[in-house]
């Protein structure tokens, strides 16, 4: 059930409060899968992701009357989820540190260029930071096939923690960097430089990808 | 620093394009530098594909929702949680 058909927030919310059942079944149904790939970023396996999805509609149902409005209702669901999630997750091998993902805008993941540097002309050569090695065209047909959403799904899994969160919620779920830095509660800065880096590190991963495939060809 | 005359626009190099993609998307760029961003890539065919496919990577991105519904047990177990907490 997509998203659009469902009330307005402040309409919701009051609908939740008043203990509508169908409006219940309905944000369940339409946030549920959105909110097992959110927790899927912190947990290591989709029963924990299910279990923390769980865990955290129980606690939306015990506090929606403190729901205050002061972001939106999905906002706010999801950030019970990340917080669910990244406590579950700091039990597990695959953790993401509690700290790491409002820690200051550097942190070990967000040095140094996005592009390999050898790919431009270097320093003292005549067309020195233009390209050297440009990309090159990928075919359009290429990217509608599934092994190219399986490699990008794969690039996203391989990004350190606090990029494939924030690239998780913005491209593939579709959220903006307001509602994203409120789900986190990071700066508009750090999520910024965290998609940067990000979206840069996954184009990178299709363009090798699709390289192969040429070569392979 | 002052430019001389042969030196009158300050161009960007594509290693600095390539960092302002995200900013420069998102429309997060001071107006000055955006224009420096449009102007360089109207004259760089590199730094044109490179937004592109940063583009087209996030349509791909795009694709990958969707996520797999609860269970239909856990489904009941939430809407009777709900049914206790709201009788
Ligand atoms: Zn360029």
């Amino acid at each position: 059930m997509p998203p659009s058909e469902l009330p307005p927030d402040d309409q919701l919310a009051g609908l939740l409060l008043a203990g509508d059942e169908a409006a219940f079944a309905q944000v369940v149904d339409a946030w549920s899968p959105g909110m097992v790939r959110l927790a899927r970023v912190y947990v290591s396996t989709e029963d924990s992701a299910a279990e923390v999805v769980q865990e955290a509609w129980l606690a939306v149902v015990r506090g929606i009357a403190t729901f205050a409005g002061r972001s939106s209702l999905r906002t706010w669901v999801y950030r019970i989820v990340a917080n669910t999630a990244q406590r579950r997750g700091g039990r597990e091998a695959r953790s993401v540190p509690a700290s790491s993902l409002g820690a200051g805008d550097g942190g070990g993941d967000a040095q140094g260029p996005t592009v390999d540097p050898a790919r431009f002309a270097p320093p003292g050569h005549p067309h020195a930071g233009h390209w050297q090695r440009p990309p090159s065209p990928w075919p359009e047909q290429a990217l509608l096939a599934a092994e190219v959403r399986a490699q990008v799904a794969a690039a996203v899994a391989g990004l350190p923690a606090r990029q494939r969160v924030v690239i998780t919620l913005r491209d593939v779920h579709g959220y903006d960097s307001d509602e994203v830095c409120s789900i986190l509660e990071i700066s508009a800065a750090n999520q910024r430089v965290l998609l940067h880096r990000a979206r840069a590190a996954v184009r990178s991963c299709l363009e090798r990808y699709l390289a192969d495939g040429e070569e392979a060809s | 620093m002052t430019e001389s005359l042969n030196d009158p626009v300050d161009h960007l190099a594509c290693t600095e394009l390539v960092e302002l993609v995200t900013a420069f998307l998102e429309g997060d760029l001071d107006p000055a530098t955006e224009r420096r961003v449009v102007d360089h890539i109207s004259l760089c065919d590199g730094c044109e594909l490179y937004v592109d496919q940063v583009r087209q990577t996030t349509d791909v991105l795009a694709g990958l929702s969707g996520g797999a519904p609860l269970s239909p047990a856990d489904r009941d177990r939430l809407l009777a949680a709900f049914r206790d907490s709201s009788a």
